[in-house]
């Protein structure tokens, strides 16, 4: 054999493999990533790049064996925006599946056309109960709990354990607000307490002064339910007022999101949630130490959430062998995903495809010189009906303003 | 009776903060009639660099005084760099404000981060103030001093200087004021100057109330521009009565009618347009 054919034929062998290897190598999966980077909301969107990109990392950037695309866009937390960025990631992205949007009025927008294209949502944030109540979507799971999840744990705790007997509640004007107090007030008067005044400030009012005015100071406690910033603003002009009651809150009130911008003013207030950077469930050391390594602050709901989300898309993939093209089969994949350890610890969905998880009661504490959730009790595998029965619980409106109603104002 | 003690306390508190955002943009717009829709970013970014000083190791008098310099040198380039160009151009100037506030905002962003943070209020004014079942901060009546404080300051500094008369002269009658060998150019940029720098302390005197985030721009802008609907454009006297009485009808509106705070807060402005066009105090302006 001379040489000029010898070197045609080794040509020939290397354009084959390589002609074989590009055929055999799986295309991406391609995932399309909702955030926030501008705007009010732009701090979560951030954290939530955080925890998703942890993730990525700590999977090699690959599920199933395959590489993952990620696509991300950015809504500037405006549903109109978020419906078109919805359309771009399905139609022009051909994404398999779509991690996000943040807030859930965006998630709302974009709810029909997720029904009309059948693409698999896992939402990292947007809490609205009846996104997995009366209004399902079949393609639609979440990696949150829903607004009231850890409060049903919360008022208990409230009555029972803190024997606390009337409470003022204070929460932003809007679905959020309504129904984190709602679930607390809930089971707090269930269980014998009283909630005798309930304030709303607007959401994005400037000042909580005229509010902080009108709270009582002769109640056990009050109950404050804030999103956002709004925690931060309000415990601290509570504080300027001298803090003259306890202080109990709804997870996002004190989370490590913004914790780390509080001071004094947040220590000892008793919260309930199902994440906290300190809780011991199996896996989240390693994940909160990694994640402080990584980000330099400790991980709070909205990095919790988007970590998950991506570690359900990531469990789904592997059930189907990576065949996620199969969006039926990938989506049933996805709504019976279980995962063993996690910053959750163990964790499962529901029928309606809300997870069931460990909620717990925090106490916000300086420990190593950061401000820390420090839980001090767990409830094992809280459902969104709390003790209740699915059926009933379904049965009645969802939860308000209004509703349940409040029976001891002014007592 | 502490109900109303307590909210009244929180209307002049909330008032005098209003007081310096609405002063800078009234001077602005009567001598220049120029809305300047960045007014609200120039507020947050002085409450920025009030932080970003406080958190370098500046007690918190420094820091509200390098913010003021830091601001008023931003208006000051801004005015000369920018809107000079368009003299005489109302609503590209408009326009070009408006743009500066999306810039000013996003680059807060960038550089800040888009987490809440808390601007903590100087140690000497922290706690609260006990009269009887009345508890109300400490820093909030320093706020309410300090307001007045800076109003008075430029009340004298309007009607007994010379550089006031001039300033009252281009307000009235631009043309009669270059006439009289008053130089527009330079009063404009003091007044921009001044009218930054005052929204800049502004920004760091709100920030222990109102901590600091990304949106802060636009919370305010609107109540600026209210307050100034509301007095009269170009008058010290109607920024200072309307910043007031935007602080009572918000606060007490929030208080009493909760579901209707908006509504009400728009009313008064309603009303007064329908009656005094120009404003309780503003001059028709040519």
């Amino acid at each position: 054999m001379s040489h000029k054919t010898a070197y045609s034929c080794l040509a020939l062998i290397a354009a084959s493999l390589l002609s074989s290897s590009a055929f055999s190598q799986p295309e991406p999966i391609r995932i399309g990533f909702m955030t926030v980077r501008s705007g009010a909301l732009a701090a979560g969107g951030k954290q939530m790049e955080e925890g998703l990109n942890y993730c990525l990392q700590e999977r090699g950037g690959q599920m199933a064996g395959r590489k993952v695309e990620l696509i991300a866009v950015d809504t500037g937390g405006q549903p109109a925006t978020t419906r078109t960025r919805a359309q771009e990631l399905v139609e022009r992205s051909k994404v398999h599946a779509i991690i996000g949007p943040l807030a859930a009025f965006e998630a709302l927008a974009i709810d029909d056309y997720i029904k009309q294209v059948g693409v698999p949502v896992v939402s990292p944030s947007a809490a609205a109960e009846d996104m997995t109540q009366r209004k399902p979507n079949p393609w639609f799971v979440r990696a949150v709990g829903t607004s009231a999840q850890a409060n049903h744990a919360l008022g208990e705790y409230a009555a029972k354990e803190m024997k606390l007997k009337r409470v003022a509640t204070i929460g932003d004007d809007f679905a959020f607000g309504h129904e984190t107090t709602a679930g607390f007030q809930r089971t707090f008067e269930e269980n014998g307490g009283k909630v005798v005044k309930k304030l709303w400030p607007p959401l994005n009012v400037a000042d909580y002064g005229s509010f902080i005015s009108q709270l009582p100071t002769d109640v056990d406690a009050i109950f404050a339910s804030f999103a956002g910033g709004n925690g931060l603003r309000f415990l601290q002009q509570y504080a300027e007022y001298g803090s003259p009651v306890k202080v109990i809150a709804h997870m996002t009130t004190v989370d490590e999101g913004i914790l780390k911008s509080m001071g004094q003013e947040a220590v000892g207030v008793i919260s309930s949630g199902w994440y906290s950077a300190t809780q011991d469930a199996p896996g989240n050391k390693e994940f909160a130490e990694g994640m402080r390594k990584a980000y330099g602050a400790d991980p709070g709901y909205y990095s919790v959430g988007a970590y998950t989300a991506c570690a359900f898309v990531d469990a789904a993939a592997k059930a189907i062998e990576g065949k996620v093209e199969d969006k039926d089969a990938f989506m049933k994949a996805l709504r019976s995903v279980k995962l063993d350890n996690g910053p959750l610890g163990k964790v499962s969905l529901d029928e309606l495809g809300n997870p069931i998880m460990d909620v717990t009661i925090r106490k916000t504490e300086m420990k190593d010189g950061r401000l820390q959730n420090v839980v001090i009790k767990t409830y094992p595998a809280v459902t969104q009906f709390w003790t209740y029965d699915p059926k009933e619980f379904l049965a009645n409106p969802v939860y308000t303003r209004d509703y349940p109603p409040a029976k001891n104002l002014g007592n | 009776m502490a109900f109303w003690a307590s909210q009244s306390l929180n209307s002049l508190a909330l008032g005098g903060l209003l007081f310096m955002l609405a002063a800078g943009f009234s001077l602005i717009f009567g001598l220049m009639r120029v809305a300047n829709l960045a007014h609200g970013a120039l507020f947050m970014l002085g409450a920025y660099v009030g932080l970003a000083s406080v958190q370098a190791g500046l007690n918190f008098w420094l820091a509200a005084l390098v913010a003021a310099l830091a601001v008023g040198v931003a208006g000051g380039l801004i005015e000369r760099f920018l809107l000079r160009r368009l003299q005489g151009r109302t609503l590209p100037q408009v326009l070009l404000t408006l743009g500066l506030a999306f810039i000013i905002a996003d680059a807060c962003l960038m550089v800040w981060g888009g987490d809440p943070m808390r601007l903590p209020p100087p140690e000497e004014l922290r706690g609260a103030v006990r009269l009887g079942d009345l508890a109300f901060p400490r820093y909030r009546l320093f706020v309410m001093g300090a307001s007045c404080a800076i109003g008075i300051g430029l009340w004298l500094l309007i009607e007994r200087t010379r550089i006031g008369a001039m300033i009252r002269a281009a307000v009235d009658d631009m043309q009669m004021a270059r006439a009289i060998g008053i130089s527009a150019s330079a009063l404009f940029s003091a007044v921009f100057c001044l009218g930054a720098a005052l929204a800049g302390i502004g920004g760091v005197l709100g920030g222990p109330i109102l901590s600091v985030y990304p949106g802060l721009d636009a919370d305010m802008l609107p109540l600026a521009l209210l307050v100034v609907i509301l007095g009269g454009a170009g008058s010290l006297l109607g920024a200072f009565i309307g910043a007031y009485l935007i602080g009572f009808v918000y606060t007490f509106g929030q208080a009493l009618v909760p579901d209707l705070a908006y509504v009400i807060l728009f009313l008064p402005m309603v009303a007064v347009l329908a009656i005094a066009p120009n404003g309780l105090f503003g001059r028709r302006l040519s």
